[in-house]
């Protein structure tokens, strides 16, 4: 029996998701193991180095790079006040001194004889790491984070653009619905909406424009990323535009009907708190967009234990349920019922390893074993 | 980088040789082994699995390889990795090597004195170098520094780029440059222990200042000044540069290197230095010109081998899966649609190569899905080599600044490549060696070369040139085998005068000398491709009368007679011009599309004529 292993989106109705939440730099984590945290829950504050203004000060006294040093009253790793002077002229006889103060509060950072700048390092910032999803702390990452742990859906999205954000779900059309404007009214304001084959830019718009955090879709056209975003994906590597809204598709670009599993377990969910990410990257270390809805309601023997290990282990074999993923039968969800070993031609005369999938209408087509995904349930 | 060990081989005793490419999209495994002389024998292909949950390469090489299990029935993997009879005396291959392109594009900042002078010069530089421009910082510019440092840091490139003074002019900026860099410190985006390749590429004396503010962070690469003076532009040194950290880049940073390192018998090779070291020995065996090309998913890598100097480019983000989308950006939907020879709604064919690009593993099952791929494949060529024919130019050196950085026809007429001089075509990677039928392939590459004159075109047979390139570090004589025997697929040969004329006039005639002494005579008007079948390994004589306006390789309007070689294809005459122009009319274009893809035969009659609304 031959293999596949064909990277696959997850759709699960229940499941332990865990998180890790850690700050890019060291920083102090406020909480601990078996602590409850919420979406906005500050797991973990540190401090960056602040802004660097550089000041060219050699210029404003008037003098030579090669003598700032000598005019300096500070020197590297001095703190500086704003309003204190740090570097003074002798001027000459006493005559045309002159003398710098600092704008702003930091400490020295440089002084370049050679080009005559300084370098003053304002006070640091603050960043902070939240929790992004609500569940239970069940480790501390000394002085980065934490990992939060929380039972409920997930659902990967094949692409999306914008960044983590969480709100209530609200089902805004039916899987085949276009979204335009006309769908998007002042109750959607801080939610995630859900629902059509497509976003036109018109409803993205709009969106963006009353609040929402998140618009979930079966597709949308490249043309309205394009148009929203004001610049065309080249290169499908997202998560930081610069906009409020989170965008993620489920199915692919164009009219794609979302599928009705993805669609029926989102309706079920319908009010519940959502966080969703919608960075994707497509290269080496992918990443892909999520749905979380974190679920209180779930009884253990709901709860999918499916390991990546598992997965791991059987690849594509008969009986795993799949998506194809490319004309002529592209969104249609089936099972594998064979995967013979022999190549196989297609309408476009190429030899190919193929799958036989039974689709959900019970009809059997031939598809090559490349066009198609597995769907994790 | 740390090196394999040397390794002592046998090659006189082996018999069976697996050797992998482990490319952006698909993982190619190819079994070889020794009868009479050394065969291919059969290939298994998956995805590359840099995909959650199979964050892992060598779970890519399992599948493909398990593929050539099933065929061949032998056993080759075990748990620990790929069997080598040495060890277990009876499964497995004595020879286990790999190629890799699976690491992902390189991503470029570029820091310098003045937006305009460094931006154009950086691209320059970046150009065929492998690397993508994510920013490019000024010291002149209104930014206040704080941001520029701000930005520097949220970028997290893979390479930096410092230039900015001429030489012997003031050291100020050049060293502010650094300052920045210092101050920003930069994370890599692979590895936190690795320190950032940094390449300064500035005024001379600056150098020392230079050394002194970064040697300690950075990787730090000091070449040639970019812009020595203000009129001249030196970008070989830094693109140099570039293209060896690219190297380096693709094949290592992919997840699961470090495991498929400890598989294999030899360093793993870049799949482009594997390719080019083919594209090479074919131009020093038969000591001519050779232009070839690997099409990938990620890059498009063009070689050229003229007059015996080699030259590689590696044009970052045009491929034909994860760049896909790209290539539509670069070269405009105009461009890629006038391949098309029939309608379609322009917004589901930008949603198609979206599609792609997020799922870039899947494979045309439909004609149309097919002959839009190869519209792409052309103008993703068309661009490579384009950015190639700038890097290949007479004077390696400074050389006055030019202006627009992507004038075609100031790099076509800066480039020592003389098309009606080119011996050779090549083309591998996957669309190209996967076409269905050959004649696919060879339009795709004379549509986008353009040869001119009698150019020979061959193929990579089903995609193995990067692997017989590292296979030939160990045992160049199966290497050499493979390559002449299974490796080159000979489409054919083109012949394509150089010039234009009105429609309708007698752009050539041929008299072909067929094997059996009879004489062939064909005559070509222009705008007209058509072929006449000679088999591969058959040489025939050709006398070829060209009208006043073109040029054959013997001068305008002069005659020739020359030897050409047959192939799958057979004998290409091309009588479309120089260059090479489609009707502007949208029925006319179509319909002239037809006519060239039926007189070759390039798809099935009855799709073509469907597209003809037959």
């Amino acid at each position: 029996m031959s293999y596949a292993y064909t990277p696959g989106l997850q759709i699960k109705k229940a499941t332990i998701i865990r998180k890790t939440r850690i700050l890019p730099v060291k920083g102090k984590v406020l909480v601990k193991e078996g602590d409850i945290v919420k979406n906005e829950t500050v797991i973990a504050r540190s401090h960056v180095p602040g802004d660097v203004i550089m000041v060219p000060l050699a210029y404003r006294l008037g003098i030579l790079p090669s003598d700032l040093r000598k005019a300096m009253l500070k020197k590297e790793g001095d703190i500086v006040k704003k309003g204190e002077v740090i570097a003074r002229t002798k001027g000459f006889l006493g005559l045309g001194k002159s003398e710098y103060k600092s704008e702003v509060d930091g400490s020295i950072e440089l002084i370049s004889d050679v080009t005559g700048m300084v370098a003053i390092r304002e006070a640091p910032r603050p960043i902070e790491v939240r929790a992004y999803i609500p569940g239970k702390v069940v480790e501390v990452i000394p002085d980065f984070g934490a990992v939060v742990e929380t039972t409920g859906a997930f659902v990967q999205g094949i692409f999306g653009f914008g960044g983590e954000r969480w709100g209530e779900l609200m089902i805004i059309a039916e899987p085949d619905e276009v979204v335009t404007e006309k769908h998007i009214g002042k109750d959607c304001t801080g939610k995630i909406l859900v629902g059509g084959c497509s976003i036109r830019g018109d409803a993205l718009k709009k969106a963006e424009s009353i609040g929402v955090k998140g618009i979930i879709s079966g597709g949308i056209r490249s043309r309205d990323v394009t148009e929203f975003l004001g610049y065309e994906i080249g290169v499908a590597i997202t998560g930081h535009e610069p906009t409020n809204l989170t965008c993620i598709i489920t199915e692919g670009f164009g009219e794609m009907k979302m599928s009705r599993r993805t669609y029926d377990l989102l309706k079920s969910l319908e009010g519940k708190l959502a966080s969703i990410n919608g960075a994707t990257q497509i290269r080496a270390g992918v990443i892909r967009p999520e749905i979380i809805v974190p679920r209180e309601d779930v009884k253990d023997e709901e709860i999918s234990l499916k390991t990546e290990d598992e997965h791991l282990k059987f690849g594509m074999t008969i009986g795993t349920r799949v998506r194809i993923i490319r004309n002529p039968y592209f969104g249609k969800l089936g099972k594998i019922v064979g995967l013979p070993p022999e190549l196989q031609k297609l309408e476009t005369e190429s030899y190919a390893r193929v799958a036989e999938v039974e689709l959900d209408d019970g009809s059997r087509v031939i598809v090559p074993r490349a066009n198609v995904e597995i769907v994790e349930e | 980088m740390q090196r394999k060990k040397a390794k002592k081989f046998d090659i006189d005793k082996m018999e069976i040789i697996l050797a992998t490419d482990c490319g952006s999209t698909t993982t190619k495994a190819r079994l070889f082994m020794k009868k009479d002389r050394w065969r291919y024998v059969c290939s298994g292909e998956a995805p590359t699995t840099v995909e959650r949950p199979y964050e892992d390469v060598t779970m890519g090489v399992r599948n493909a390889v398990r593929e050539i299990e099933e065929l061949t029935g032998l056993k080759l993997l075990a748990e620990q990795g790929i069997i080598k009879r040495s060890s277990s005396g009876k499964d497995g291959v004595d020879l286990y090597v790999s190629t890799s392109s699976a690491g992902g594009g390189l991503q470029m900042v570029v820091i310098g004195a003045t937006k305009s002078i460094t931006a154009e010069s950086a691209n320059r530089a970046a150009l065929g170098g492998g690397a993508i421009v994510m920013d490019v910082m000024a010291i002149s510019d209104n930014v206040p520094l704080y941001k520029k440092i701000e930005k520097m840091r949220h970028l997290r490139p893979d390479i930096v780029l410092i230039s900015g003074g001429t030489d012997g002019g003031a050291t100020t900026q050049p060293v502010q440059a650094s300052e920045i860099l210092k101050l920003s410190d930069p994370k890599p985006r692979f590895g936190q222990d690795f320190k950032l390749p940094v390449i300064y590429a500035g005024n001379v004396d600056a150098r020392e200042k230079i050394k002194e503010i970064l040697a300690d962070k950075f990787s730090l690469t000091i070449v040639d000044n970019l812009r020595p003076t203000v009129e001249l532009e030196n970008t070989d040194a830094a693109r140099d540069a570039i293209q060896k950290l690219f190297m380096e880049h693709v094949m290592s940073h992919a997840p699961g290197y470090d495991k498929l390192k400890k598989w294999v018998d030899t360093d793993i090779m870049p799949t482009p230095r594997g390719e080019g070291m083919m594209f090479k020995l074919i131009a020093d065996t038969y000591s001519i010109n050779v232009i070839g090309v690997g099409l990938g998913g990620a890059t498009t890598n063009i070689y050229s081998i003229f007059d015996g100097k080699f030259v590689r480019s590696v044009s970052a983000n045009l491929g034909m899966s994860y760049s896909i989308r790209n290539v539509l950006r670069e070269a405009g939907k105009d461009n890629i649609l006038r391949w098309i020879p029939f309608d379609l709604d322009v917004d589901e064919f930008c949603d198609m190569l979206s599609n792609k690009m997020i799922r870039p593993t899947t494979i045309p099952q439909t004609l149309e899905e097919l002959v839009m791929e190869h519209a792409v494949a052309r103008e993703a060529i068309r661009l490579a080599f384009m950015h190639h024919k700038y890097i290949a130019r007479g004077l390696r050196g400074v050389r006055p600044v030019i202006k627009g950085l992507f004038d075609v026809s100031v790099a076509g007429k800066e480039t020592y490549i003389d098309m009606l001089r080119v011996d050779l075509i090549g083309g591998t990677g996957g669309l190209l060696s996967h076409a269905p039928r050959r004649v696919q392939s060879a339009l795709v590459l004379i549509d986008s070369f353009e040869p001119e004159g009698i150019t020979y075109l061959i193929q990579d047979s089903v995609f193995m040139m990067p692997h017989l390139g590292v296979l030939s570090t160990v045992h160049p004589n199966a290497a050499l085998e493979i390559f002449e025997h299974d490796c080159l697929v000979p489409l054919g040969t083109c012949i394509a005068p150089k010039g234009q004329a009105e429609k309708e006039t007698e752009v050539m005639s041929v008299d072909i000398k067929m094997p059996d002494e009879t004489v062939k005579k064909e005559t070509v008007r222009f705008g007209e491709i058509k072929c006449v079948p000679i088999p591969a390994e058959t040489e025939v004589e050709v006398k070829i009368d060209v009208h006043r306006n073109f040029d054959v390789g013997a001068g305008k309007g002069d005659s020739m007679v020359s030897k050409v070689k047959g192939g799958v294809v057979g004998l290409i005459l091309d009588g479309r011009g120089r260059p090479l122009q489609l009707p502007t009319d949208e029925k006319e274009r179509k319909r002239t599309l037809l006519k060239w893809l039926t007189a070759l035969k390039a798809y099935p009659e009855e799709f073509l004529k469907k597209c003809g609304g037959e």
